[in-house]
């Protein structure tokens, strides 16, 4: 079997070395990535933090009680932090706590990754803020070692996807509902199925087949009347927006009536091997390398098909494969990763709005990239003159309360055999521990993974 | 160590000279302009402005004269019944969220480019932004911008202040990718890190990291450039489109500071709740309003040299989907505006909007390429040649001729 290093292994699969880590690791830290396939646990962060549909029926009444408020005359609590500002701190507050406590963090870098493929944006609407942590807890962390086509169901029917990408109000225009109202289809979610989440751009459907499966799909909705308890906040399969009849997908006719018709699309685009060969690629983009190796693109493709879409089989085929180690070390930390490994390393204990806004003024905030397609894994995008001096500025904040009597044991601790001569000199002749630290922070080892 | 001798010393590292000629490379392209118009006053300035999403441009130019507009958008026509709307012609109107755009049309400093489209005639986002901007034929067909390859086709000037492209926002956007260095920024809300520390960094990039330097300096020269008076705003959408803006303005208006620029403006995507006259797309309009001035007053008398293009992937559908919204189609609007801009006119061979009128019965019917504007512009306002334009800026668009007429002679 392939050695890397630990502290390889921790930076470019997992988020970072604590101190203490690599001594831990040794030379084993390829089982110590697979054993962290393990660690899923969404039950410990959903005791928190609550289900979807609770945090839903929060955003609304909140928004039901300043509406009243300042239909009285009050001033609508304008001032105080909404519902859903404080639900998604919270959320962000349970992760950094998590990527604090975890081994490896192998996992957390897996449920990004699925996160930001299956994204929502939360600046979509409140409920989508709201719901954006419960979203990756309920639809993708379950299943990120599980079988793909679960966590393609699961994120298609979560309500923070139907309201993100619209299909929560697309109506089929020969429906009991289209007939009667003047609503109708929108196309947005079945044509980002198909182009972000499973067979991709290049797969050769048409616009016929966008309109089809946006009919297929009509009806996947959820409750938004506080007066009907077991939909409310939760999927609803809705037969009166349902468009009827038969529908012709890329060469395939569906002939299922109401909800089947929907899984069945998404089962078939599921195990077609264009979207193992898109998934295959962009796991490769964001671990290893911007232009991915062909033949590990190919491996894992492979074993996505052979495993019809297990995704424990293709993570562990991915950092067993000697490829994704002997790629030079070219890719830069996502300001997440980023910011993470720099909390592990330093061993502080920050506040989820100092993250919040360091991730915003760095151009990544927690599940809200900027299009459906999510945050872009290419070095260039991150790599950019004004992201870096926020770094800096960042760093310094961050070595400032580590109060690091030595950035040498500590560089020594969190670079291991990745620390060059020169950083290690600069971090000698810094004035201060905290100048030191930043050092640390900012080298081209701890900046690149 | 002072901040001097740390630089000095950084500048004395061997490792440091590919760090050094690597700024030297930007500052020749620069300072094309000045040298480029040489025995003339002009000193040109571009901004490309791209609006990701896919902006409706039935509801911000709306074709009001048309009768087929009314019919065909229904509920979400914008000024059928003449309000809503300021005038602009005799067929088209510009959405009443845009009274400063639209002042600009009088003074005869903007003009309108409608039915307008790339080559591009898929409906992604992602493959409509990539060819919207890397000039290509068909999406992912490069990995740099035209945009970069603009600034990499300008003539060598004399040397000034390392000014390069600049791309506003924390990421680079593909417009400006490629092998012309660019730089970025975007208002601060973090202050500029330590200089002393910054300077170790430098130096410590310099031996190990040659890229990482080049970023880092040019991330510090941007900083020092952009700085004085820069009010960061957060959250609110108007308050951070004009800035942006008008950070753009300012370094463009320096004497020694960049000509081209990028700015990038998400949110555009209105699948439901479109609200083209009171909402979403209103109020993004109104943000976008504000930029545009915003761009105008901190540019001064820079303006008088300056042409700015709004453009976006894609239009959206003639028709509203189901939800009082529009999905994703194929011609739109495009804004060119600048005092360098010969205004005051809507351009457009007009396609007209009745059923057999739409492509692929659902879009407007795209009869102007974005591309024949964008050669027009370049070709005329910074002077690069026809054949420059089609084969470097934008291969393969030998066909596409360049738009005559939309800068001032």
């Amino acid at each position: 079997m392939f050695r890397p290093s630990a502290a390889l292994a921790l930076s470019r699969f997992g988020l970072g070395a604590r101190p203490g880590d690599l001594d831990a690791l040794g030379d084993e830290p390829i089982r110590a990535l697979l054993a962290a396939l393990d660690g899923a646990e969404p039950a410990s962060l959903a005791n928190r933090l609550g289900p979807s549909d609770e945090l839903f029926g929060q955003v609304q009444d909140d928004m039901r009680q300043r509406k009243e408020m300042r239909r009285d005359g009050a001033d609508g609590g304008e001032r105080q932090p909404n519902a859903q500002a404080l639900i998604y701190r919270a959320e962000l507050a349970a992760r950094i706590e998590r990527a604090m406590t975890v081994r490896t963090g192998f996992l957390e870098r897996l449920v990004a990754f699925w996160a930001n493929h299956f994204a929502v944006q939360a600046s979509t609407s409140g409920a989508v803020r709201a719901m954006a942590g419960a979203f990756e807890r309920e639809a993708i962390r379950p299943h990120v070692a599980g079988r793909f086509e679960d966590m393609l169901v699961a994120a298609t029917r979560h309500p923070a996807m139907l309201l993100s990408l619209n299909n929560a109000s697309s109506v089929g225009p020969d429906s009991r509902a289209g007939k009667r109202r003047s609503r109708g289809l929108n196309e947005n979610h079945a044509r980002e199925i198909m182009e972000l989440h499973t067979v991709g751009v290049t797969a050769g459907y048409r616009q016929d087949d966008v309109i089809a499966f946006a009919k297929v799909l009509t009806g996947w909705t959820f409750g938004r009347d506080k007066s009907r308890p077991e939909f409310y906040g939760r999927f609803a399969f809705n037969r009166n927006a349902h468009e009827p009849g038969a529908q012709n997908v890329m060469g395939v006719a569906y002939r299922q009536a109401g909800e089947e018709q929907g899984l069945a699309v998404l089962s078939r685009l599921a195990a077609s091997p264009a979207t193992a060969r898109h998934i295959a690629e962009k796991l490769v983009r964001h671990f290893v390398a911007d232009v991915p190796p062909p033949s590990l693109v190919d491996l894992l493709a492979r074993r996505f098909l052979q495993t019809q879409g297990d995704l424990r089989a293709v993570a562990e085929t991915l950092v067993l494969a000697g490829l994704a180690w002997s790629e030079p070390v070219t890719k830069i930390r996502s300001p997440q990763e980023f910011l993470l490994a720099a909390l592990r390393a330093s061993q502080i204990s920050v506040e989820a709005p100092f993250v919040q806004r360091a991730l915003a003024s760095l151009g990544q905030p927690l599940w809200d990239p900027p299009s459906p397609a999510g945050f872009k894994d290419e070095t260039a995008v991150w790599l950019a003159p004004d992201a870096m001096t926020t770094r800096v500025e960042i760093a310094e904040r961050i070595a400032a309360r580590a109060r690091v009597k030595d950035p040498r044991e500590q560089a020594e601790a969190v670079l291991g055999d990745r620390l060059s001569r020169q950083t290690r000199q600069a971090i000698e002749r810094a004035e201060s521990p905290t100048q030191g630290m930043t050092l640390l922070m900012m080298s081209p080892e701890f900046q690149r993974r | 160590m002072t901040r001097a001798d740390l630089l000095a010393d950084a500048r004395l590292c061997p490792s440091r000279r590919s760090f050094i000629v690597g700024a030297g490379a930007l500052v020749a392209w620069a300072n094309m302009p000045r040298h480029a118009f040489a025995g003339t006053v002009r000193d040109p300035r571009f901004v490309a402005i791209v609006l990701r999403g896919a902006m409706d441009g039935l509801a911000v130019v709306p074709p009001v004269g048309d009768p087929g507009y009314a019919a065909l958008r229904g509920d979400l026509a914008v000024g059928a019944d003449g309000r809503g709307v300021l005038p602009l012609d005799g067929t088209f109107a510009l959405n009443d969220a845009m009274p400063r755009l639209a002042e600009l049309y009088r003074s005869r400093e903007m003009a309108v480019v409608h039915a307008c489209a790339t080559a591009y005639r898929d409906r992604s986002h992602f493959d409509g932004q990539d060819v919207l901007e890397t000039g290509m034929a068909g999406p992912r067909a490069a990995d740099d911008g035209w945009l970069n390859r603009v600034a990499a086709a300008l003539p060598e000037g004399e040397k000034v202040r390392p000014a390069q492209g600049l791309a506003i926002g924390p990421t680079v956007p593909l417009i400006l990718r490629g092998a012309a260095p660019t730089l970025t920024w975007s208002p601060p809300s973090f202050k500029p890190a330590g200089s002393d520390t910054v300077m170790r960094l430098a130096a410590l990039y310099g031996e190990l990291d040659p890229t990482m330097a080049k970023v880092l300096q040019e991330g510090i020269t941007t900083d020092e450039l952009a700085a004085g008076g820069m009010v960061a705003g957060p959250g609110n959408l108007a308050r951070g489109f004009r800035s942006l803006a008008e950070g753009a303005g300012r370094l463009l208006s320096e004497d020694d500071g960049p000509r081209l620029a990028a700015i990038s403006y998400d949110g555009w995507d209105t699948h439901a709740n479109e609200g083209a006259e009171e909402g979403r797309l209103a109020n993004l309009l109104k943000a976008l309003d504000g930029a545009l001035d915003g761009l105008k007053s901190s540019l001064g008398d820079a303006w008088g040299e300056t042409v700015a293009v709004v453009m976006t992937e894609f239009g959206r559908t003639a028709r509203a989907n189901g939800n009082e919204g529009t999905d994703h189609g194929t011609a739109t609007a495009t804004f060119v505006l600048g005092g360098a801009v010969n205004g005051g006119r809507v351009v457009a061979d007009w396609p007209g909007l009745k059923e057999a009128d739409l492509y692929e019965n659902r879009d407007l019917y795209p009869t102007t390429d974005m591309r024949a504007v964008l050669k027009g512009l370049l070709r005329d306002h910074l002077g690069l040649s026809d054949r420059a334009l089609s084969t470097r800026i934008f291969p393969g668009s030998l066909a596409v001729k360049s738009m005559d007429g939309l800068v001032n002679a």
